[in-house]
């Protein structure tokens, strides 16, 4: 386990971070949530503030950790065409494969996310939601989507 | 360099190898050609249904690879290794690399990820005041390692990204540098280095794996474990005309064209389609796969145990056929029409649900015996292997030798082989258009379907019996592989002239 590395996003963590984004809870090293917003006044997301909740197996940073969206008091899943109801986002760069760099951290990757967000004007979910919500309890990471849209 | 590589199976696939300077008899190492080559050579004409291929083992794709790799090296004064990444990173298109690199030689290097002069050997580097990006160590005398782009991570860390791309994705021909946007391909040389021989040799093996992927005359056998490839000349675009059954060395019959269980005479599109719909349909179908069925006559439950479709109530002693039902002794004689769907007649399907249900049966009527032969093989097999065990006994006991059994193995290969073109025959007649060809087509499929029902029933004799049919055992089982043929010779002369007028497109 990449103890050293793990720690070492925490305390660079909690001595700064970029705008719209705060770390919400990290007990131990294996699961953390992120709070974000989007800074700009994107009306879709304006005045709401979203949770990621990222999971590290042993083998993070080599392998990506699993992000998606989370539920809790005042906290939504985010409309997004590649953000699905249950909380999981379709982006390259969560998926093993030439998406993930063991470079990447979870500020960089939440930096990603609220761009993915800042730059989204389609007020929906992606298709066929409502059947992938069903057919899930698969690790979003193994999930192959078809990154058919890169300008959302 | 005259010819393309792409086209370098059609034009060997008939003629002696090796003359042509890009055939493949060329990147085989000749003493090797030997064991593979029997059988090539003295075959007599080829069957219209039949193609030419050669199995290849993991052993000869890797020399292969290799001659290729040193023939590049010599012409363009690389080294081997440079040429690896470049003959892979074109597919394996050898003149169509040497073209590119005469044309631009450090453009072509660039594309294929291996930028700029590439010599010395890699090696692992101790580099002070180095913090990893990846673990955050930075401890002193930590070996760190970087490739050409001079993106350098401690080598700990290098080798478990490695790792995990070789043995948890299984890549190898891709895999990047693990700085975030750097395209650089992870050469050989910095695997060789980093990881430990097992993972070096799975990357090896991976490597071999996509040779035969890029290379359209080339496929993996698909039987689970097997690491033989063939090599045939078919083609995608000659898919609706042939359908190129091959036979691998480890015994597995499947399709060249679309690696599936052999499926002759049915084509790769036709199979694709029936599946679909079989899998969409399964719920109406589901009925008939039950394994038991009431006798017609007295109605009492009779449950099959062979692969034989020739029932004989217990009862009643009343004989029928298990697929349609019908008195058996008409299917022996010219009344046997268990095979061919009549149509009913225009004015019974004359309103929508009619015509829907009417459709519904004609699909049932085939895909009754499609799953039928299907379900019989998987019986005729579990019966030879008892009667194997039964015969076995009876050897010891009546002191029979052990070839003087070999016939009953025989047969059940036979009826295997018979069995699975039978289920594919009703594939092939669901999708066909009727017309006079058709209806010789059926009469071929109804002889044998009868022979294979004869050899079958031949199974299901008691044991003491079973010695004694020996004779008739053999001699039926000529028969039935050449009524498979005649089958196979008609469909496939037909799809080969465009004879066969199907309901669906075939491209
Ligand atoms: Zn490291
Ligand atoms: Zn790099
Ligand atoms: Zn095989
Ligand atoms: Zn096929
Ligand atoms: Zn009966």
């Amino acid at each position: 386990m990449y103890t050293k590395r793990l720690n070492r996003e925490l305390s660079k963590m909690n001595q700064s971070l970029p705008p719209g984004i705060s770390l919400h809870s990290a007990e131990d090293l294996v699961t953390w949530q992120m709070d974000l917003q989007v800074l700009d006044n994107n009306p879709i997301y304006a005045n709401k503030t979203f949770r990621l909740n990222f999971k590290f197996s042993n083998s993070y940073p080599i392998e990506a950790p699993e992000v998606m969206f989370v539920r809790a008091v005042d906290r939504e899943i985010p409309i997004h065409p590649h953000v699905y109801s249950n909380g999981v986002i379709c982006l390259d760069l969560l998926s093993n494969g030439n998406g993930w760099s063991p470079v990447q951290s979870v500020e960089s990757v939440c930096m990603s996310i609220q761009s993915m967000l800042t730059g989204n004007t389609k007020n929906e979910r992606p298709e066929g939601d409502a059947q992938f919500v069903l057919a899930a309890g698969r690790s979003p990471r193994d999930i192959r989507f078809v990154y058919d849209d890169p300008t959302v | 360099m005259s010819s393309d590589d792409e086209f370098m199976s059609d034009q060997m696939s008939d003629d002696a190898y090796g003359d042509d300077d890009d055939s493949l008899g060329e990147e085989f190492d000749e003493d090797d050609d030997q064991d593979f080559d029997d059988g090539k050579e003295d075959k007599p004409s080829r069957k219209a249904y039949e193609v030419d291929f050669k199995v290849f083992s993991d052993e000869q794709i890797r020399k292969s690879q290799q001659s290729q790799v040193e023939e590049v090296s010599s012409i363009l004064g690389l080294p081997g290794e440079q040429c690896a990444i470049l003959l892979r990173h074109f597919k394996w298109q050898k003149d169509r690399l040497i073209e590119k690199y005469m044309d631009g030689g450090e453009e072509v290097l660039e594309e294929a990820g291996l930028g700029q002069s590439y010599d010395t050997l890699p090696r692992l580097e101790k580099v002070r005041g180095f913090a990893c990006d990846i673990c955050c160590d930075d401890e002193r005398g930590l070996d760190t390692y970087a490739m050409k782009c001079n993106h350098r991570y401690c080598v700990n860390c290098f080798r478990q990204y490695l790792e995990s791309k070789i043995k948890d994705e299984g890549e190898a021909t891709r895999i990047q540098c693990p700085s975030e946007g750097c395209s650089r391909i992870v050469d050989s040389k910095t695997v060789d280095l980093l990881v430990p021989a097992e993972v070096d040799n799975r990357y090896k093996e991976l490597l071999n794996r996509t040779y035969v992927d890029d290379r359209p005359n080339l496929r993996w056998c698909p039987a689970p474990n097997c690491e033989y490839a063939v090599d045939c000349a078919v083609r995608p675009a000659q898919l609706h005309t042939i359908v190129p059954s091959v036979s691998c060395r480890c015994g597995h019959n499947f399709c060249f064209g679309c690696g599936f269980s052999e499926h002759q005479p049915c084509p790769c599109s036709l199979v694709k389609k029936w599946l679909k719909k079989c899998e969409d349909d399964s719920e109406t179908a589901n009925w008939i796969s039950a394994n038991t069925k009431e006798c017609p006559k007295c109605i009492s439950t009779i449950e099959k145990n062979g692969g034989c479709n020739h029932m004989t109530c217990r009862k009643c002693k009343h004989e029928f056929c298990w697929v349609c039902m019908g008195p058996w002794q008409e299917h022996g004689t010219s009344w046997y029409n268990c095979n061919r769907f009549e149509e009913k007649s225009g004015s019974e399907a004359r309103d929508q649900q009619a015509k829907s249900r009417a459709s519904l049966e004609r699909y049932l009527h085939y895909y009754n015996r499609y799953a039928n032969h299907d379900h019989s093989a998987k019986l005729d097999k579990d019966l030879y292997v008892k009667t194997e065990k039964k015969m076995t006994t009876l050897q010891s006991s009546s002191g029979m030798s052990w070839i003087e059994v070999q016939y009953l193995e025989a047969a059940s290969k036979v009826l295997q082989q018979c069995r699975q073109t039978l289920k594919w025959t009703y594939a092939f007649a669901f999708y066909l258009e009727r017309n006079n060809i058709t209806y010789i087509f059926e009469d071929n499929q109804k002889d044998l379907e009868m022979a294979v029902e004869q050899l079958s029933e031949l199974f299901e004799k008691p044991t003491d019996q079973l010695a004694n049919a020996k004779k008739e055992m053999m001699d039926k089982t000529a028969y039935v592989n050449n009524r498979r043929i005649i089958v196979l010779e008609y469909t496939a002369t037909g799809l080969a002239a465009e004879n066969w007028k199907f309901t669906v497109d075939l491209k």
